[in-house]
């Protein structure tokens, strides 16, 4: 996990930095180091070692013997992999930490309001427990294409279906040699033109029977009504065979919700939805031609393709964001505990509102904090290797790729090329330097007071 | 320390400032947005649990049901649910021994780390030497040392010392790496101690080992409880360490669980399980001890 220190945040655990101590205890050097050494060689040899070490074969060819020179790196900035790589972590670094910070910041705030906070923090800090493999599994779910199956499309294609007229009987079409023929752009037009008086009869085939178990049985319209133009549109099929083409035989099923145009010259003149029954009335004389448009008609929507090369690297940070926001949460809600509530109510007051007491009080007195989570989920982020591994699949792969996974996949999935994977090391390594050396600075500084 | 019912200490701080009673208006609004919050909060709450719910009713439905229909179908159909997949899960030896991995490297990596890190903390803390400040002030640099840095090097290091491949290796590659934060935490943790308290120890002639035992550890409990927590977990949840240091024998559940991805994308019947079964273990401890936890990970991140 990230570990960052940056400066000017209060630090809530450890007090004062260490002083100078004299002797008093009186231990021997002896025993110090002797306490040191399982640490020292430890860190030496795994860590400090090897950091000399990739910096020096980074600078030698895939084979480890031929001297380079900075090949690896132009590599790194001229192979498309790596530029694709190079891209996604820049889209990483920035987008990631300000979502999860900012979702971090609304969670604490809100939370003060409500008395179930602790209950709130614990679910939204759970997926901190897990591993990132777990989570990438629950993303795969989450994401899975068939509506059907991933709650993330389930819920896209039940918002659009609310907001977007939906076909019903996307696969419908006529009689072959019927009187209604397909028409340029979808739908289907009536060959005739139609007066009021008697009743069209509108027939369709190509449902399955099973779809239209629960609607009702068609109806034939009366022609005795007089108002207007009427008709039927229905499933010409009847179960179990029987029954003429192009009548309204008992059983068969009627297609509620269907768009009925009147046709006269070119131009729409009435329209219609037939009722659960299947009838529909059209407020028009004729002669007309009958249209059912292609909205009733069209493929259904399927929701988005979220593991597709376009929405991969977003939908992943989505599942980083899942992860992390509890982290943002609880470390700003400890900053903002130790903002002086004085302040805030001196501010309400005199009259500010809510927002503005939050944007010009709350929000520059957790400045620090917020920089700080700022700080460690960049860091944390140019890591993040677990949930791209787990959550791509093989074919966007390559689009998801971040410098952490290109370092893994050069260096020990098959690109045996350990001389590129080191320069990433060393590129990672570069970047999160600045941070090192405010975390030097800062302890020094503290040992000094 | 703070911790995640920060909000508890929030609440009891009063204000100071004399506030006017509010107008019947200013009380609707108050009201009202109140809750809005809630509601907002609730949809929240229930957003972020979803995913992990999807998983444990994923994990709980046949290959046939879940072709046929999303995992929300069983909430209404509760006859859907079945132990199966975990039957079957648990009688696959690849998946038990993964599991039983997992713990053969985490648990030692935590005493590891524990040990080690409280050893060099104490002498850092108290023990004067040349060169002190400095050799500290390296640790701290290495805080932010991306693990994939010693990727290569030390898998050819281990190749070279024949435990490549190996649960020592995982082990020790995790130890320290988990060290320069250990180091760190429990080194500021014991500065703390009262000096008063060691040089009594010292008086009635306690040893450097003794010491260490019977003042610095106790006293440095909480600290050392919530690195002991933030570790075990760390290592537990880990899958690229293992999957470049172990080989099939010493594979983590993590590991083996990204094989099954990796070779056939789709199988809910054995990934939902698995990864359910590598949560058990982490929500438990997540659970059980949330407060050395959440210092652990502020720890990390504030200090």
């Amino acid at each position: 996990m990230a570990t960052t220190t940056a400066p000017g945040t209060a630090a809530p655990a450890a007090g004062p930095p260490a002083r100078k101590r004299k002797t008093v205890l009186g231990a021997p050097l002896w025993v110090g180091l002797l306490f040191l050494l399982p640490a020292l060689v430890l860190l030496g040899a795994l860590v400090v070692y090897p950091i000399g070490y990739t910096v020096w074969r980074s600078l030698f060819g895939a084979n480890g013997s031929d001297f380079v020179w900075f090949d690896n790196y132009t590599e790194i900035f001229t192979g498309s992999d790596t530029q694709t790589a190079l891209k996604n972590n820049a889209v990483w670094v920035v987008l990631a930490p300000t979502v999860t910070t900012a979702l971090g910041l609304m969670f604490a705030v809100l939370t003060e309001r409500i008395r179930w906070a602790t209950a709130f923090k614990l679910v939204i800090f759970m997926p901190m427990a897990i591993s990132m493999l777990a989570a990438g599994i629950i993303f795969r779910l989450v994401y899975e294409a068939d509506p059907e199956r991933g709650v993330a499309n389930a819920v896209v294609v039940g918002v659009h279906d609310t907001f977007s007229e939906s076909s019903a009987y996307p696969k419908a079409k006529p009689r072959p040699k019927g009187d209604l023929a397909a028409q340029k752009g979808g739908g289907f037009t009536t060959k005739a033109t139609h007066d009021a008086g008697s009743p069209v009869a509108l027939p369709l085939v190509g449902i399955k029977p099973d779809e239209l178990s629960d609607a009702q049985d068609a109806k034939k319209p009366s022609s005795a009504g007089g108002e207007g133009l009427v008709g039927t549109v229905w499933l010409d099929f009847a179960k179990g065979g029987g029954g003429k083409p192009g009548e309204v035989d008992p059983g068969e099923k009627a297609l509620k919700g269907v768009k009925v145009e009147a046709v006269k010259d070119g131009e729409v003149v009435a329209s219609a939805r037939t009722a659960s029954d299947g009838t529909f009335t059209l407020d028009a004389e004729g002669p007309v031609q009958l249209r059912l448009p292609a909205s009733n008609f069209t493929t259904p929507y399927n929701g988005v393709d979220w593991l597709g090369p376009s929405l991969i690297t977003p939908a992943i940070i989505g599942s980083y964001v899942w992860m992390w926001s509890g982290f943002a949460m609880v470390l700003i809600a400890a900053g903002l505990a130790s903002v002086p509530r004085e302040l805030l109510e001196a501010a309400r007051v005199d009259g500010a509102s809510e927002w503005k007491v939050f944007t010009r009080i709350t929000v520059p007195l957790l400045a620090p904090v917020l920089a700080v989570v700022l700080v460690t989920l960049m860091i944390n982020v140019l890591k993040v290797f677990d949930l791209i591994w787990i959550i791509a699949p093989g074919s966007s792969m390559d689009d998801a790729n971040v410098l952490a996974l290109e370092l893994y996949l050069s260096s020990f999935g098959g690109g045996s090329n350990q001389g590129v994977g080191s320069a990433i090391g060393v590129l990672l390594l570069l970047l999160v330097l600045p941070v090192m050396y405010l975390n030097v600075r800062r302890m020094r500084r503290e040992a000094r007071r | 320390m703070s911790t995640i019912d920060a909000t508890t200490a929030v609440k009891k701080a009063t204000p100071v400032g004399q506030r006017r009673e509010p107008g019947l208006a200013s009380r609707i609004v108050a009201r009202t947005s109140s809750g809005v919050v809630q509601v907002v909060l609730l949809v929240v709450a229930l957003f972020w649990l979803m995913p992990t719910v999807g998983l444990l009713v994923a994990s709980l439905r046949t290959t046939t049901d879940a072709n046929a229909s999303g995992w929300w179908e069983a909430l209404t159909e509760p006859a859907q649910l079945t132990w199966s997949n975990y039957d079957e899960l648990l009688s696959n030896e690849a998946i038990t021994d993964s599991l039983w991995n997992t713990a053969l490297i985490t648990v030692p990596t935590t005493l590891l780390v524990v040990v080690v890190a409280a050893l060099a903390a104490y002498a850092f803390a108290w023990v004067e030497f040349p060169g002190r400040d400095w050799v500290f002030l390296l640790v701290v640099g290495l805080l932010v040392v991306p693990i994939q840095v010693g990727l290569v090097p030390v898998s050819r290091l281990f190749g070279d010392l024949g435990i490549f491949g190996s649960i020592t290796g995982v082990v020790l590659f995790h130890t320290a790496f988990g060290l320069p934060f250990a180091i760190f935490l429990l080194r500021n943790f014991f500065a703390e101690i009262p000096r008063e308290l060691l040089e009594a120890a010292r008086l009635d002639g306690a040893g450097e080992l003794r010491l260490f035992a019977t003042v610095v550890l106790p006293l440095g409990g909480p600290a050392v409880a919530s690195l002991g927590i933030f570790q075990f977990l760390w290592v537990w949840n880990d899958m690229l360490v293992a999957l470049v240091f172990a080989d099939s024998e010493s594979k983590p559940i993590t590991v083996a669980l990204q094989d099954q991805v990796r070779q056939f994308s789709s199988n809910t019947d054995v990934l939902a399980p698995g990864a359910f079964l590598s949560m058990i273990i982490p929500l438990l401890v997540f659970f059980a001890f949330q407060r050395q936890f959440v210092s652990g990970v502020m720890a990390g991140a504030v200090k």
